[in-house]
């Protein structure tokens, strides 16, 4: 293992990072276009069932396929990469930022409207509050999602911790293999506690305890 | 507030031609059955709903005409499932509307600790969360913060309904109180009678999108418009509202001894004797009441007077016999009469009114007319029984919770 690291070492730290770049870029494009698209998703139900089988129709799509897909139209490396792992990060965080938004309770949104909120204002200081637990762990499901997918993004050239895991394959290196698969199994893990970290700190607190 | 006039037609119609103008400091109920329009008319006040047609005027305005937002901060509203912000502290969810309003903080500030004394409640629970309230106490904050902005106006949809007996006429007796203290105009929608008849100024009776009546509590108790308003008060609160509503003509004894002018002190005495009564009342011919005699007062003329003409006491205390026993009693009692005549509008003598009297309206009062009426007797049995039941229901909650 140190001989691994002696040798690959640059070479991990820099796939790592190439790695976490990608995800990165492409959790946070889906959480700026899911979340208000959630948002919005509420306050026009008629077609918000239509757009949920849209991104659940995304989803289904085979993660290979997608990559492959997006050759023709954006040729490969990092841009096709994050672009496909954008479309796949949507769907969770779309279904339980509109799930989030819509489970709640009716009488505080009669509430905050009767009392003079305007729309505006009863999302951001009713909903948004209230639904943040529910969306926090919508976008916790897709960063692990979009960082395990992010391995396969080295097929079309994005870099990455796949390129250790593919190389591994096509040499027979089971050290090249688990190299790359160990630290995105890693990095899933430190992003997913540290998202459930987040997930805390956004709960609003309902008590003085 | 004056003028409220709304239709609400349409495929299914919800409130149909309602008019109905409310005094400031008023407190109207709408009650009636679910589906009968008070909580759709009510929500139309601050614009929650909009009508199909028709007008509703605040002070004369147009609400149609004002920014919703706007009307709805200058309207208290209270819900019945409370609605405080679970994660908005005492404070933060009473001062919701100020804030909106952008009053400086300090004054919020003052504002929080004057709306919590109102409701009876210790300061530091301003800085609590409304899940480390009671329901009880959650809605006594529901209905401060309906108040915190001096809304002259706040609409109540059923807001103590979720709450157990006890608590509930708490509430509403703190209600009644700020409504009176502060002379503001409550709009209380309620499907529960006992607190439309305890709260209210005024009741509208709805049923299907009608108004069936507007009247007093006292108005609605004496005369129930309809059918529907009858059975919507219930026949044992119909009984129980009996002595505030029976006239006395209804309890008087129907045969008073009495005498004419003409005879005789011997003949007098004579009937008294045979009678077994101290007194008589004197009428003549046609039955016209002329005064009264007493025994002390045969006793002390005797030798001097011949008949009783000559001793009655002509001008004498009476009542109509479609006087009311509540405005009546009270007279009696303090004037310390024994007895006193019960005449008719021709002032023709009909009947009589006794301490004894007095004693069987008190007695049914408190336990109805146990003797006479058997069906009156098992309705207030009914009705215990549906209270104990009410109390056991409490008492799973309270285990519930435990």
């Amino acid at each position: 293992m140190i001989t691994f690291l002696q040798t690959y070492g640059t070479q991990l730290l820099m796939k790592t990072w190439q790695h976490i770049y990608i995800s990165a870029i492409a959790l946070a494009l889906g959480i700026i276009v899911a979340v208000p698209l959630g948002i919005l998703l509420t306050r026009v139900k008629k077609i918000a069932n239509v757009v949920m089988a849209i991104a659940s129709m995304l989803q289904t799509i085979p993660a290979m396929a997608l990559l492959a897909l997006m050759i023709p139209f954006f040729g490969i490396g990092a841009i096709p990469a994050i672009i496909a792992l954008f479309i796949y990060s949507l769907l969770p965080i779309l279904r339980n930022t509109y799930l989030g938004m819509e489970d709640v309770e009716p009488a505080l949104i009669d509430a905050a409207k009767g009392m003079g909120l305007t729309g505006w204002q009863s999302i951001i200081k009713v909903e948004v509050p209230m639904a943040a637990p529910v969306i926090m762990s919508g976008i916790r499901l897709s960063a692990t999602y979009v960082i395990a997918w992010a391995a396969l993004a080295s097929y079309i050239g994005a870099g990455g911790l796949g390129d250790f895991i593919f190389n591994g394959l096509n040499l027979y290196r089971t050290d090249l293999i688990l190299g790359g698969s160990i630290p995105v199994i890693i990095l899933a893990l430190i992003v997913d506690w540290l998202l459930g970290k987040l997930e805390a700190v956004v709960t609003p607190r309902t008590s003085q305890a | 507030m004056e003028h409220l006039n709304k239709t609400y037609p349409g495929g299914k119609v919800a409130v149909e031609d309602f008019n109905l103008e409310i005094e400031k400091g008023e407190f109207v109920c709408f009650i009636g059955t679910s589906g009968s329009g008070k909580t759709t008319t009510m929500r139309m006040i601050n614009r929650m709903l909009s009508q199909t047609s028709g007008t509703i005027k605040l002070e004369g305005q147009d609400i149609g005409q004002m920014d919703p937002v706007k009307l709805r901060r200058k309207i208290g509203y209270v819900i019945q499932n409370i609605g405080l912000m679970p994660h908005m502290t005492i404070r933060d969810n009473i001062t919701m509307v100020p804030k909106l309003l952008k009053w400086p903080q300090d004054k919020m500030d003052e504002r929080a600790k004057e709306m919590i004394k109102l409701v009876e409640l210790p300061e530091d629970y301003l800085d609590r969360y409304p899940s480390e309230l009671s329901g009880g106490q959650q809605q006594r904050i529901g209905v401060v913060r309906a108040l915190a902005a001096n809304q002259d106006l706040v609409l109540m949809d059923e807001p103590f309904g979720a709450l157990d007996p006890i608590t509930r006429e708490a509430l509403q007796d703190l209600v009644k109180d700020l409504q009176e203290r502060l002379g503001k105009t409550f709009v209380f929608v309620t499907h529960d009678m006992d607190e439309a008849l305890k709260l209210s100024t005024r009741i509208v009776v709805m049923d299907g999108g009608k108004i069936m009546q507007v009247d007093t509590p006292d108005g609605i108790l004496r005369h129930p418009a309809n059918e529907f308003v009858e059975n919507l008060i219930g026949k044992d609160r119909l009984i129980q509202a009996r002595p505030s509503i029976t006239t006395v003509g209804q309890v008087m004894l129907k045969s008073p001894i009495a005498t004419t002018p003409g005879k005789s002190l011997t003949d007098a005495l004579r009937l008294m004797h045979d009678k077994r009564v101290d007194s008589l009342l004197v009428t003549d011919e046609a039955g016209i009441l002329k005064g009264m005699i007493g025994i002390e007062d045969v006793d002390y003329s005797f030798n001097s007077a011949t008949s009783v003409d000559d001793i009655m006491k002509r001008d004498i205390f009476y009542v109509q016999s479609n006087s009311l026993i509540r405005d009546t009693v009270e007279r009696i009692l303090k004037r310390g009469f024994k007895n006193v005549p019960v005449v008719d509008d021709q002032h023709r003598l009909v009947g009589i009114v006794t301490r004894a009297t007095l004693v069987d309206i008190v007695y049914d009062a408190l336990w109805g007319d146990e003797e006479e009426d058997e069906e009156s007797d098992n309705i207030h049995h009914g009705e215990d029984t549906t209270k104990a039941k009410a109390n056991d229901q409490t008492g799973a909650e309270g285990g519930d919770q435990q």
